[in-house]
This record gives structure tokens, C-alpha cells and sequence, in this order.
């Protein structure tokens, strides 16, 4: 007995330019929908100094306010890179979603690619029942 | 075995013109502008001392990639690299989306270059006196150039990035030896180390950017349809590309963490010209900014060379429409899925910020390092040793994959940790894409085309 082959569909010219347009478009809405809603980055928070006007103020010692002023920086203009830090508390809600995305994914992922798999294989060396 | 693709009715492959060094400039080309820029950020994240174990801890994972890869690229040696491996081992839903990693890495990977350049440029010309210079016309200007130069041909361009990286990787040896390491003339650590500002929690989150050190490095595979001896130059140009870099992020790690605030090498754009700057050798600077423009222009070429191949991969197996799977008639390149990916490029380089850019890059990156950890697994069980032959078998399975798995794991930790909404949305994007093409694309995709190495058949189907 034969083997079956799938023979897809020609896809028409504007099929193709839509479904290109479609991806292209679907990278520019995922990936900048965060950057343009002010969410990306997450959270960073200032700390407080003593003084933002002066290197010792901001914790400065003589060697570091040196090499800030060689790279071109004043106490008032290095303040607010000196000053910011990373806020790495989070909710466990948030974790606990975010793991379940990334998991869900790849088991989506596997089982649609071994249904896929299957007819790859059962076309390339034939159905079991057929050898 | 060289793939073909018809155009005119004509079947036209790619050139197998490569050799072991272009491969070494392909993968170091590509990742040796991470010592330029964007490793330091793993230092805004955790401290300086953190992004030192961020490196140690990366090199690990990638020492783990490395292994698996060497062994499954030995075996599966065709363009597309990682997506063609996909497509043998896990099936077509995993290849797309292997290929979607690939090019997005690599294409954000190229839009961080152009912002680099940018403001090099930019800094550089207001330190000479032209306050009005503006990054945005040199980022568009780059990325067009080199997008037209990879249209050309892919020997001219890697043989451009070979002498383009051996200079950036000089660059960074000199400046290493006239901050004279073995004095502290210049280098002082005891003044600006300062432990661990975060403690250890800011040890996990740096791995992050710890990643950017050698992010890329498994592109050489890319390549494996134009290389002349796929078994012999692909592992020898990967495992020195791995030395180099290490030595490469040593070198800067340390030059810069002995010379800068840590609060301002963890935020800087271009850390190793600021090292250049803060020695005051007029000549150092000349040689950092060279550097850091070949770098990032190699980097660059690299990384649209290997976008658009698995692009164009994808196209030619009906992943994505046909009309990408075409090769230029007489410069033999994959001209149309270099110049869709130029737009792509442009905006992110364009609008979003360097961190941002960065961080989809490295997304995409462990995404597909996650993918091989669970592809090596699902290789050695459909294919046991001795059922195929193998260029390479690499020791102690299944310890690399499950060190790659839980490191991979880590590190979508270390991403959560200040961007975790970047997370969702590249999560969000790639599940949308997944559906799209096993609802709607698959259907154009002929099924046994997709296996089409001499192979038994799998065991389990």
C-alpha cells in the first residue's frame, strides 16, 4: 500500500503578504506594548542620601567622586544613577502566574509538536500498521 | 547534504565556502561586542562582585550548551542550526518556534549594536566639539549598510567580520596590559568593590545580564550549510570562540571594576571606552572606540547573517511564506528575508531603550537554551547511542541537561527580577505565534519534507 502524502494548499500571493504582516505586526504589539504603557523595567526606587549636592553627601569617597568627574559628571548630574536601585520585592501571586505562563507554554509547545510529529513520520516511513 | 531552493525554476543553494576561522568569527563576532556593552548592566542589577559570579555561573550554562550542541550540531549539520534540529527531534511547532528565538535574538541582539554605535558616535562627538551630533541617524545608517552588505554575499561579510573581531578582541588585550594588572597604578578594586548591595539576591538577578557575556555563541551551527567541514570546523570554531570569550570577560571584568563606581559602570552604554577615558591615554581612546565600533558592526553583520538564514529556513519549509525561501541568483544570499528583518531591526533600535532591547535578546536566548536541554533528552531517548552516527557524544548525559534546565530556570528567576512584565509579553508573544501556526500555517507545510536526515525510524513512533 501506498503511502499517504499531504499535498498543502498553494497559498496565494496576498495570503502570504497578509500572514507576513500579521507576524510583523504581532512582534511590534507584544514587545512594545510594555515600553509604551510605562511598564517595562520594572520597579526602581531612590534612596535616600544626606546631600545630593556634594560627593560625600551621596557616599561618595575621594577616589570615586574622582573618576565621576573625569567621566564629565557633577554630585547634582551623578545623583540620580548614584541614588537608584532595583526593588526586588514581589508579589508571590505574580511569581506564581509568571511560572505558570512559562510552564503552560512549553506543554502547549510539546503536545501540538508531537501530534505534528506523528504525521511527519507516519508520511517519511509510513503508518505502523502499514509495514 | 546542500539544500536547494528554486528560483525561476532553477535550483540555487547556499555556498560552502566557510572555514574553521570564519566560524570562530561568526560566534566571537557576535558575542565579543557583549564586553563593549551590556554585561555591565548585570552589575547595575547585583553589584560588581555579583556580575563576577553571574559570569562564572553563564559560562557554566553555556559550557553546558556548548556540550549538548557540539553533539546534536555534529549530527544534524544543516542550515537553520538549533531549528533544524527542532524539526528532526521535537516537530514542527518546536522548530518554528526555535526559529522565532533565533531570529529575535539575534535581531535585537543587531538593534543593540546600532543604539551602541549611536551613542558612541554621539559621545564622541560632543567630546570633540559637535554638541548637536544625534545617535539616530548613524543607528538607521548601520544597520542599512550592513543589511546591504550581508545582500552581497556571505563570504565578503564574514571575512569582514574576521579582521573586524580580531582588531575589537586586540582592543580589549592592550587596554587590559597598559592598565598595568599586576600594579594598582591604575586599577584599584579596594576602592570601588563594595560586596554584595543586594546581597544575594542581586547574585541571582545579575545572571540576567550574565548572559550577555557570551549570548550567541551557539550561532556558529548557524552556518553549517555554508561551511566546507561541518564536523570539523563547527566544534573547533564554537570551543575557541568559548576560550576567547571567557578570556575576553575576565579581562574587562576586571579592568572595569577597577577603575569605575559601580553605580556607574552598572548603567553605562559603552563601559569599556569609559575604561579607555578614565586611563587619560588620548591613544587608548582611539583604540577603545575603534574597538567598540568594530565590535558592534561585527556583531552586527553576524547577527543578520544568522537572523536571516533561519528566516529564510522557515521560508523554504512553508513555516512562513514561500517568498522568503528564496536565494539571490547571483549573490546566492537569502536577500528577501534580510531586507524583511531591517524594519525590525530599526524600530527597536529606533525607540526602545538598550536595556529593554537587550533583555528580548537574552528572552529569546534562554528560551532556546531551555528548548535544547529538553531536545538533547528527547534525542538520545528517540535515538539511543549507536542507533545513528554521532560526529561527537558528549559525557555525563543527562548531568549538562539538567545543570542547563535548572540554570535556564534560574535565570527566567533573575528576568522576573525587575523585568518580569518583559517576561509575560515575550511569553505572550511566542504562545500567540504557536497557535497561529499549528491552527493556521501548519496546513501549508508538507510533512514527510520535514525529516530528511538518513535516520531510522524514532523509537516511540
Amino acid at each position: 500500500m501506498a503511502k499517504e502524502i499531504y499535498v498543502p494548499p498553494k497559498q496565494s500571493a496576498f495570503g502570504q503578504l497578509f500572514d507576513s504582516l500579521f507576524l510583523l505586526g504581532l512582534v511590534l504589539v507584544a514587545l512594545f506594548a510594555p515600553l509604551f504603557l510605562k511598564l517595562a523595567g520594572g520597579g526602581k526606587i531612590d534612596i535616600p542620601v544626606q546631600d545630593k549636592s556634594t560627593w560625600e553627601g551621596l557616599g561618595q569617597t575621594a577616589q570615586q567622586a574622582a573618576q565621576w568627574v573625569k567621566l564629565g559628571f557633577t554630585p547634582e548630574s551623578a545623583s540620580s544613577i548614584i541614588t537608584s536601585r532595583f526593588d526586588y520585592s514581589f508579589n508571590p501571586v505574580e511569581l506564581a502566574v509568571t511560572i505558570l505562563v512559562i510552564v503552560g507554554y512549553f506543554a502547549l509547545l510539546f503536545a501540538f509538536s508531537r501530534s505534528e510529529y506523528r504525521e511527519v513520520i507516519d508520511e517519511r516511513f509510513g503508518r505502523r500498521s502499514e509495514q | 547534504m546542500t539544500q536547494t531552493t528554486a528560483i525561476h525554476g532553477e535550483k540555487i543553494s547556499l555556498l560552502r565556502v566557510l572555514g574553521p576561522a570564519h566560524v570562530w568569527a561568526l560566534g566571537v563576532g557576535i558575542v565579543l561586542v557583549g564586553e563593549f556593552m551590556g554585561w555591565n548592566f548585570a552589575v547595575g542589577k547585583g553589584g560588581a562582585v555579583a556580575a563576577l559570579i553571574a559570569c562564572w555561573v553563564a559560562g557554566l550554562l553555556y559550557t553546558c550548551v556548548a556540550m549538548i550542541d557540539s553533539e546534536v550540531t555534529s549530527t544534524v549539520a544543516a542550515a537553520g542550526g538549533q531549528y533544524a534540529q527542532a524539526k528532526h527531534i521535537v516537530g514542527p511547532l518546536m522548530a518554528f518556534n526555535v526559529g522565532l528565538y533565533l531570529v529575535f535574538a539575534y535581531t535585537m541582539l543587531e538593534a543593540a549594536n546600532a543604539i551602541t554605535l549611536g551613542y558612541l558616535v554621539q559621545t564622541v562627538g560632543t567630546m570633540a566639539g559637535f554638541a548637536d551630533v544625534h545617535d539616530k541617524p548613524f543607528i538607521v545608517l548601520t544597520i542599512m549598510f550592513l543589511a546591504w552588505l550581508n545582500y552581497r554575499g556571505v563570504y565578503a561579510t564574514l571575512t569582514l567580520n574576521l579582521v573586524l573581531t580580531a582588531i575589537a578582541f586586540s582592543a580589549v588585550v592592550i587596554l587590559f596590559a597598559a592598565t598595568k594588572p599586576w600594579t594598582h597604578d591604575m586599577l584599584n578594586h579596594q576602592a570601588f568593590l563594595n560586596g554584595l548591595p543586594y546581597g544575594w539576591v542581586g547574585v541571582i538577578a545579575s545572571l540576567h545580564f550574565g548572559l550577555w557575556y557570551y549570548l550567541g555563541i551557539e550561532g556558529t551551527c548557524q552556518a553549517a550549510e555554508e561551511v566546507r567541514s561541518p564536523a570539523r570546523s563547527l566544534p573547533l570554531g564554537t570551543m575557541t570562540g568559548m576560550i576567547t570569550l571567557l578570556i575576553a570577560a575576565t579581562m574587562t571584568w576586571y579592568v572595569c571594576s577597577g577603575l569605575m563606581p559601580w553605580e556607574y559602570l552598572g548603567q553605562a552604554t559603552t563601559p569599556l571606552f569609559d575604561a579607555a577615558r578614565l586611563t587619560g591615554s588620548a591613544p587608548l581612546m582611539v583604540l577603545l572606540f575603534v574597538g567598540t565600533v568594530f565590535s558592534t558592526l561585527a556583531s552586527a553583520n553576524g547577527c543578520i547573517n544568522d537572523a536571516s538564514r533561519a528566516w529564510f529556513s522557515m521560508g523554504r519549509d512553508r513555516y512562513l511564506p514561500t517568498w522568503f525561501g528564496a536565494v539571490h541568483p547571483k549573490n546566492r544570499t537569502p536577500y528577501r528575508s534580510i531586507v524583511f528583518l531591517v524594519p525590525v531591526a530599526v524600530i527597536f533600535a529606533y525607540f526602545a531603550p538598550l536595556d529593554q532591547v537587550i533583555t528580548f535578546s537574552i528572552l529569546s536566548g534562554l528560551l532556546g537554551y531551555t528548548y535544547m536541554s529538553l531536545n538533547v533528552m528527547i534525542f538520545r531517548r528517540k535515538w539511543p547511542l549507536n542507533t545513528i552516527r554521532r560526529g561527537y557524544i558528549h559525557p555525563f548525559h543527562p548531568l549538562p541537561a539538567l545543570v542547563l534546565l535548572f540554570l535556564c530556570s534560574v535565570t527566567y528567576f533573575a528576568v522576573f527580577l525587575g523585568y518580569g512584565t518583559q517576561l509575560i509579553a515575550m511569553m505572550i508573544f511566542f504562545a500567540v505565534a504557536s497557535l497561529w501556526f499549528h491552527f493556521h500555517r501548519y496546513k501549508y507545510v508538507r510533512r514527510g519534507d520535514q525529516f530528511t536526515m538518513q535516520w531510522p525510524r524514532p523509537a516511540g513512533y
